[in-house]
């Protein structure tokens, strides 16, 4: 399982050091525009990934309401440690609540 | 340097250390070693890669499975390495610790901020907190994943999804259309295909002229 470990951390670390390795000329302002792109759109998809799946399921449960009130709180513009304390206190009491 | 980043910064790191402690309760209840679980968050470090591989361990996977899908869940990390590159412009081994520190929140709290200075300082301090949070936080679960007993009663899956709503919520106001895009592909693709590819949808709809800026 060690070697497993090793060899997934080494593919992941190639996508990182890629982006560092692609000379600045080949990018210019389009690139930069799609890597923001990218950026919104990956947060989107792990949002909703973190949020309504188990494994290859989609489930509706208390990390919904986790999602609701972190929501409240960033448009109240609550600092952000307060929003992820939220989103666990939140889905720990509806499971506590048996909702 | 300017104070908001450091708070931002360190504020990042100890939420990241809330759900570090989840990973480390996940990864030992998958039947990961406490070594093996350390390893994934030392040399890993990419959140999503390293919930996506204990996730297919814990449902029997085979390894190469596994690794894929960690593989594909990092591809982001390419990105967010081109627009780091020329902000914060590393060389030699500052160039491979800077690619190593590469992931959503140093990224994230990096573009946030106004000048290149608060850009780079807010790589680098991110970064550095959230390697230092994850790393303890992922030791602190590992050992008391049993302890912990499960980590839904604690809700630590609902702090990880609120940090990912924390990193977009400031991008919103420009993107709005393309993260909804993004989200509905997302959840469309959850039941229909394997693991890591839901995400990869996603990357491709920012490459499409749709929901376009403003």
């Amino acid at each position: 399982m060690i070697s497993t470990v090793i060899f997934a951390s080494l593919a992941v670390y190639s996508w990182k050091i890629l982006g560092f390795l692609i000379p600045d000329r080949l990018i210019g302002e389009r690139g930069r525009l799609i890597a923001e792109r990218m950026t919104v759109s990956l947060l989107a998809a792990l949002v909703m990934l973190q949020g309504f799946s188990t494994q290859s399921d989609l489930v509706l449960d208390a990390r919904a309401a986790s999602l609701v009130v972190a929501g409240a709180l960033l448009a109240l513009r609550v600092p952000y440690i307060f929003v992820v304390l939220a989103g666990a206190l939140v889905a720990a009491g509806v499971r506590l609540l048996g909702l | 340097m300017s104070r908001q980043v450091i708070s931002t910064s360190l504020s990042v790191g100890l939420a990241t250390g809330l759900y570090g402690v989840s990973f480390g309760a996940i990864g030992s209840a998958a039947g990961l070693s406490v070594p093996a679980v350390m390893l994934l968050s030392l040399l890993m470090f990419s959140g999503a890669s390293q919930f996506a591989f204990v996730g297919i361990v814990a449902a029997g996977g085979a390894p190469i499975t596994a690794i894929s899908s960690a593989w594909l869940m990092g591809v982001r990390n390419s990105f967010y390495g081109l627009r780091l590159n020329t902000v914060i412009g590393p060389r030699g081994l500052w160039r491979m610790l800077a690619a190593h520190l590469t992931i959503d929140e140093s990224n994230a709290v990096s573009a946030a901020q106004e000048g290149l200075r608060d850009q780079k300082l807010g790589f680098w301090l991110t970064g550095g907190a959230v390697f230092v949070f994850w790393n303890t936080a992922t030791l602190l679960g590992a050992l008391a994943g049993n302890l912990f007993g499960s980590v839904e009663a604690w809700g630590l899956d609902g702090a990880a999804a609120a940090a990912f709503l924390g990193l977009l919520w400031p991008r919103l106001k420009n993107n709005l259309a393309l993260a909804g895009i993004g989200a509905l592909v997302a959840l469309v693709a959850i039941p229909l295909t394997p693991a890591g590819v839901p995400v990869l949808l996603a990357a491709v709809v920012a490459l499409l002229p749709i929901g376009g800026k403003k």
